[in-house]
């Protein structure tokens, strides 16, 4: 008889866990408020990244095309996977010495790991974070960025 | 000529008549068979595309997510777009596959399905074949399908499809059973075989409200086991996508596996038509005794409306319990139907047995 | 004349044959490959081929500085990046004798906490859609999303953080951080009557995990199952209560222990563990010290020569992380003693005797993470 009522009581039991697993989709598929999906190439125009977003490492630049740059080196040797290339130039100052300056600030996206030591050892504070994240390219070359835009120049006030 | 919604026999008569005076009864015949087959295959294609359409928004309701809404007005198009992606896909030679069983298997489960539509009412007049054995006829059929998926299984050389046909087999067997004692629960109530005459008996009520306690436990007991016995979760062990990746169509691709999938859909759809003609009283409005106002509301609603939205209905409670549950185990999944299904559904038919006989039911 | 040859009459009930279960298997989580010797649908033995992620991590160590190391140990576990972040730091610390701010410590402590939470939940989604239940999937993702937002805001990036530096932090913890971190505890106490209601309470689940894939004590301790697996055998191996670090020894929580040793005994633990976390991160969200970001530290790190270990709880067991220095500014040999490794190695033992279902179900409550085992 024992065994008789267990019998009847698992059904019971199973039924009303069943049941209350149903009750829980149920909910969710008669409340179609709580869809949290966003639509993401339509919302292109609405979205905002984080101010702390990593997208990629930029140089920002002032509005008379000057950054902080002094072509140091120190983020070519923090960068652990070889992202970050420099390339210096020697430029002839008014008082007859020769004083080097960055040329090309060459980035490899392709090879970025987001680690951040390039921005956090920087000692003029030349390279930041950019919230650009559609980096999809056909071309594998594309991906190889140069960060001092053309004819740019050091800030003046930077001192080395 | 007049053609109503309510009812297609004068429909059916004129065109039979039509027929009969242009050509010799022969090609009547043949020409009708012809129609029909059209209808058919047209009505099962645009089900087949609906449901996997619907099954995508409901499930992904039930996720809290948004499902298909690229192709077309909410992704209403997203399945036909599938469909030609799936017939314009290379069909891949398996080496070492048994060549003409491989070949053989979807088409033997489209067959199975697509046969087991003809038995069933649309509508009044709306109906293939009116057998007197409608009901055991459409359970010999759909069990053919298990051999279509034993022969994919088994010819795909693929140790995966071979334990989910194996599966499949073990499953399909044992709920059959459960199938037909929960509709041999009805046959005592309605006290025929035939779908069209079980269709009338419930124009005064339902029988799942007729028969009630055992009529009830019936239906629950008949979902449960048509569910299994289509391979859909939780009881899906055929397929079992993180156990055998895909089963028994794992080497299926292009329109072979479009098969597969039209006919998993489909038998769905079979078993919940018969669910919604045996229990729910197929194509008859739904009737309050004494409440004539309302029946009147009621039977303006056509009856292939009723039929589509109690079917429907029937899929959705099917879908609901697929996305909700866990994938039962082989072994608890035969328990489950030895141990508890089938002895319930046979005290159950005792139960039913003595209350028609009382004379209980309403 | 033909030979004829007398091929052994084989009994073929009892014929084993082998399935390759990955490395491209829904259930691997990755690209493990199970080499499963079956009798039917019984498994006899299996044998994990580890390896097809294999990136030399270790060895690359060893050309990194230790700032560098810390992006690369991102990469072992995914899913508890801030942790083996943890580890790295907390042996660098030790070795230079750096006491960090108690600012540090909190933020470290509440984030790492933080990342369990969303490692359990993703391994309650796969949990889930190993048994089969599909929908499970979304629900934990969908609560991760929170998580991860909040990470975002604050370091940038949502699973890869590179967050923790030796001495300190990256960067100072984002003004919202405290407010999002208060709103997503009430919201996830809600929503993880959803994970009890769908599949800790259903009968097929219990049905299927209950007495299945027993790991007692004894082998727990042998084959080293740490984390919420071994705890579930009774093995009291949680570094946060036994070795605390960060400042687990002044909060308050439950080290809790399972008796059975089973699959569910496995599911509960990490369902408890994701109350606790909550409860610990409750206890110090408000708490947060003023001061520093980062301890002062030298431009370049030279640890002394010698050798060091350092352990820490990571979501699926104890992390190890042992370095040879042989005082220059990069380590001489650096191992990792990685949870998820020694966890695969008990799945054998686990799992003999059981069905495929099982098997799957048993792989899932372990909850592996391949790049942690292969590195």
């Amino acid at each position: 008889m024992n065994s008789f009522f267990k019998y009847f009581s698992e059904i019971f039991h199973g039924v009303k866990s069943l049941l209350t697993g149903m009750k829980v989709t149920g909910r969710y598929f008669f409340s179609p408020g709580e869809i949290v999906t966003q639509q993401y190439p339509e919302n292109r125009k609405t979205l905002k990244m984080y101010d702390r977003f990593k997208g990629e490492v930029i140089m920002p630049h002032n509005e008379r095309n000057e950054h902080r740059c002094t072509g140091c080196g120190i983020c070519e040797t923090s960068c652990p996977n070889g992202s970050i290339e420099i390339l210096q130039a020697k430029i002839d100052m008014p008082d007859g010495k020769k004083k080097r300056i960055i040329d090309k600030h060459i980035y490899h996206l392709s090879m970025c790991t987001f680690c951040g030591l390039c921005i956090k050892s920087c000692p003029s504070d030349a390279l930041a974070w950019g919230q650009e994240f559609e980096h999809a390219v056909f071309d594998r070359a594309k991906l190889t960025k140069i960060l001092n835009k053309p004819g740019s120049s050091i800030i003046k006030d930077i001192v080395e | 000529m007049n053609f109503s919604l309510y009812d297609f026999t004068p429909f059916n008569q004129w065109i039979d008549k039509f027929l009969h005076s242009h050509m010799s009864s022969f090609w009547a015949v043949a020409v009708e068979m012809t129609i029909i087959g059209l209808a058919i295959l047209l009505f099962y294609a645009l089900v087949g595309l609906f449901l996997v359409y619907a099954e995508r928004k409901v499930c992904a309701f039930m996720q809290n997510r948004v499902g298909p809404n690229r192709v077309g007005p909410y992704g209403f198009f997203q399945t036909i777009a599938d469909f030609i992606k799936l017939m314009l896909k290379e069909l891949v030679h398996i080496k070492n596959a048994d060549q003409l069983l491989f070949n053989l298997a979807p088409f033997i489960i489209i067959i199975a399905s697509f046969m087991a539509i003809a038995a069933i009412p649309f509508a009044k007049g709306l109906h293939a074949i009116d057998f007197d054995i409608g009901i055991l006829y459409v359970i010999a059929v759909s069990s053919l399908g298990v051999v279509g998926i034993l022969l994919a299984g088994w010819s795909s050389n693929n140790k995966y499809s071979l334990i989910g046909a194996m599966r499949s087999g073990a499953q399909i067997v044992s709920y059959e059973l459960s199938v037909g004692l929960s509709l041999v629960t009805i046959i005592i109530l309605a006290g025929t075989m035939q779908f069209s005459q079980i269709v009338e008996g419930q124009a005064n009520g339902w029988f799942i409200f007729k028969g009630h306690i055992p009529a009830f436990i019936a239906f629950v007991i008949f979902l449960i086991s048509s569910t299994a016995e289509t391979n859909r979760g939780p009881f899906d062990l055929a397929e079992a996508e993180s156990e055998l990746t895909a089963g028994f169509h794992t080497e299926y691709s292009g329109i072979k596996f479009a098969f597969f999938f039209l006919a998993e859909y489909m038998n769905m759809f079979i078993v919940a038509s018969i669910a919604a003609t045996v229990f729910l009283g197929g194509w008859m409005p739904f009737h309050m005794g004494g409440w004539a106002a309302f029946n009147h509301i009621m039977d303006f609603i056509p009856p292939f409306i009723w039929y589509i939205g109690k079917t429907f209905f029937v899929i959705w409670l099917m879908m609901w319990f697929k996305w909700t549950f866990p994938r039962l185990r082989i072994d608890q999944l035969l328990t489950l139907e030895w141990k508890y299904l089938l002895p319930i559904n046979l005290v159950n038919i005792l139960i039913m047995a003595f209350v028609v006989l009382m004379g209980w039911h309403f | 004349m033909k030979e004829v040859i007398n091929l052994p009459v084989k009994n073929i009930e009892e014929e084993e044959y082998h399935i390759n279960m990955g490395p491209q298997h829904p259930s691997t989580h990755g690209v493990l490959r199970l080499v499963v010797s079956l009798q039917g649908e019984i498994v006899k033995s299996l044998k994990p081929h580890c390896g097809y992620i294999h990136r030399g991590i270790e060895k690359m160590c060893e050309k990194d500085t230790y700032p560098q190391i810390i992006h690369l140990t991102d990469r072992m576990d995914y899913l508890s990046a801030h942790i083996n972040n943890h580890a790295v730091c907390l042996l660098v610390e030790k070795a230079l004798e750096v006491e960090v701010p108690e600012r540090v410590k909190y933020i470290r402590t509440i984030i790492d906490e933080l990342n369990r939470i969303a490692s359990h939940q993703l391994w309650w989604c796969s949990f889930g859609m190993d048994m089969g239940g599909l929908t499970c999937y979304f629900y934990g993702l969908r609560d991760r999303e929170h998580i991860l937002d909040i990470f975002e805001e604050s370091f940038g990036s949502r699973l890869l953080h590179s967050y923790y530096t030796p001495g300190g932090l990256m960067m100072d913890i984002h003004p919202n951080f405290q407010k999002g971190v208060k709103d997503f505890i009430k919201y996830f106490r809600k929503k993880i009557k959803d994970y009890d209601d769908i599949l800790t309470g259903n009968v097929i689940m219990q049905a299927r995990t209950k007495g299945v894939g027993i790991l007692s004590k004894e082998d727990a301790i042998s084959y080293g199952v740490t984390g919420p697996s071994g705890r579930a055998s009774g093995f009291a191996c949680d570094v946060r209560k036994h070795d605390p670090y960060g400042v687990y020894d002044k909060v308050d929580f439950k080290e809790i222990l399972g008796t059975e040793g089973d699959t569910f005994t496995r599911y509960m633990m990490r369902m408890h563990e994701m109350r606790e976390s909550m409860k610990i991160i409750e206890q110090l969200i408000d708490n947060v010290p003023a001061g520093d970001y980062t301890a002062k530290m030298k431009a370049v790190l030279k640890l002394p020569a010698g050798e060091y270990y350092q352990r820490v709880e990571a979501s699926r067991g104890e992390l190890g992380v042992y370095v040879i220095s042989d005082g220059n500014k990069t380590p001489y040999r650096m191992k990792f003693r990685s949870p998820n490794f020694s966890n695969l190695s008990a799945l054998d033992h686990m799992s003999r005797g059981v069905k495929i279902a099982d098997l799957v179900a048993i792989g899932g409550s372990l909850d592996y993470v391949i790049p942690d085992i292969d590195r």
